[in-house]
């Protein structure tokens, strides 16, 4: 029965769209599989330089974000200063559009022309990115350590480990365990916002794309590399779902 | 014969949440190899001064002394100090991302600096004494809760304390499982442990303790040994208390 109404619905769609009368611009301009293949190419050039961006700024990101979250998490009054810092910087870099941070640190520090400093977009790319995505992950790795009973800090120290032992052989990994889902949500994220680095002129998939719809005035490359985004974020997504689901059925479980 | 020398000693303990005062001024010895039982109501301050002495709390005002020396105030070194005194919880509080033997060895490895291998030889010789050797690469949550708590008193005990605090620890527990925890404990005070055990279980407090110690609103109202303080208690309100447990059915008499 579901399958006759997805055949149904989607089949009917499917025939308003293709029979509507501006059908066949929309085609050429967006759908033109000859300029497909055309830029294929190149698109999937571009893209690699936005696998290594996700992939460079990803593992850093994962490292500092937890930093930030352990230094927000800090107890005692000595350490109020290292909680406000962090806090100070996640809402600052959450509360502000990342193309700003992008022109900021891309355009901005080179023109210091401090010596030591690199004149890499790359480079700035990856900067801007990991700072952007700190502030993110570390509010989900907070949550976590949030998340896990103070129970079991206090079983860790009632051993004779330090606070240092116990957050790290205790409450961090299964934090960690249990923020996996939405770390992966950042990472869809992120895989996303690496096409913001082309602004400062790193030649990545979406200025591959500008420039092969310069050349021919047609939009599909813009589809191609959408495509592209597709083919990497869609399975991450389904991943997550079954992550989820997988999480909702332990702790049914585990309530029972 | 000269007594023991006492191993801990509190004088004068006060703990406050807030404007709530805890515990208001806990005098308490107990002494090498003795058994020391704990009982009054809920919110009594049980629970809370066994978390005081393991330093899980800060005390107010008062003392506690560990072998003549004092363990409270900022110059003591709380991680090795907690290397001395094991406490289960009425949670179990197991590590549930790690198996039973890793969950024993942690303390030993990390705290007292054993290699791998000498640490899961002790632990699986404990685990094999207690009945828990195939479960020790089982994770907690497969476990009873009999055998969870077990596992709790095995992970305390690794780390070879001098004292052992025990906080209710089978109040969480369903009523068939609690024998089996509580048999753990007969054999501990056979072999000589020293503890201190907060518990509702008055019958076998009556069986295991060397003293009973009777608190009510956080200071001890009366203490001798389980003979007297169940047969002839001396305060009206340990009396009252006793009556509700003897209704309550928690103590044959």
């Amino acid at each position: 029965m579901s399958v006759v109404s997805v055949v149904v619905v989607f089949g009917l769609l499917g025939w308003i769209v293709v029979n509507s009368p501006n059908w066949p611009a929309v085609r050429d301009a967006f759908f033109n599989a000859k300029y497909f293949w055309r830029a294929l190419p190149y698109v999937a050039q571009g893209f690699v330089v936005n696998i290594q961006l996700f992939l460079v700024s990803e593992v850093l990101v994962l490292i500092c974000g937890l930093g930030i979250a352990l230094m927000r998490t800090v107890p005692g009054a000595v350490f109020l200063p290292l909680r406000l810092l962090a806090v100070i910087y996640s809402d600052f870099f959450r509360g502000v559009p990342g193309v700003l941070f992008i022109f900021l640190f891309g355009f901005g520090i080179p023109a210091l022309e401090i010596p030591g400093v690199p004149n890499d977009p790359f480079f700035f790319g990856v900067l801007t990115l990991v700072l952007l995505y700190t502030a993110y992950v570390g509010e989900v790795y907070r949550a976590g350590l949030e998340s896990v009973h103070p129970s079991q800090e206090a079983a860790a120290r009632s051993l004779g480990l330090s606070r240092a032992q116990a957050m790290r052989y205790v409450v961090v990994p299964q934090a960690v365990r249990r923020v996996v889902p939405p770390l992966l949500n950042d990472f869809i994220g992120l895989q996303k916002d690496t096409a913001l680095v082309s602004f400062i002129g790193v030649v990545e998939v979406f200025r591959q794309s500008q420039i092969q719809e310069a050349a021919t005035y047609n939009f599909t490359p813009y589809l191609a590399s959408a495509a592209l985004f597709l083919l990497i974020t869609v399975p991450l997504t389904r991943v997550v779902d079954i992550l989820i689901a997988r999480d909702r059925r332990r702790l049914l479980a585990a309530a029972r | 014969m000269s007594a023991p020398a006492p191993t801990l000693r509190l004088v004068g303990v006060h703990k406050s949440f807030g404007p709530l005062e805890v515990l208001r001024g806990i005098d308490l010895t107990v002494a090498e190899h003795e058994v020391i039982c704990l009982i009054g109501a809920s919110g009594s301050g049980k629970s809370t001064l066994l978390r005081c002495i393991n330093l899980l709390e800060i005390i107010d005002a008062g003392r506690i002394e560990l072998d003549g020396q004092p363990i409270t105030g900022s110059r003591v070194d709380v991680n090795r100090l907690r290397r001395r005194i094991g406490i289960v919880f009425q949670a179990f509080n197991l590590f549930p991302h790690l198996r039973v033997l890793d969950n024993v060895t942690l303390g030993p490895r990390r705290a007292l600096g054993q290699s791998r291998a000498e640490a899961e030889t002790q632990a699986l010789a404990l685990l094999e004494r207690f009945g828990l050797a195939e479960k020790a690469h089982e994770y907690p949550d497969r476990l009873s809760g009999g055998q969870q708590q077990r596992v709790a008193i095995v992970r305390a005990l690794a780390m070879q304390p001098d004292l052992m605090l025990l906080d209710e620890i089978t109040s969480a527990l369903d009523p068939e499982l609690v024998a089996e925890v509580l048999n753990v404990i007969r054999e501990l005070a056979k072999g000589g442990m020293t503890m201190l055990i907060a518990t509702h279980e008055m019958g076998f407090a009556r069986d295991i303790a060397d003293r009973v110690c009777f608190l009510d609103r956080g200071a001890i109202l009366e203490e001798g040994p389980p003979a007297q303080v169940f047969r002839a208690p001396r305060e009206e309100r340990t009396r009252q208390f006793l009556q509700r447990v003897i209704e309550a059915g928690r103590l044959q008499v």
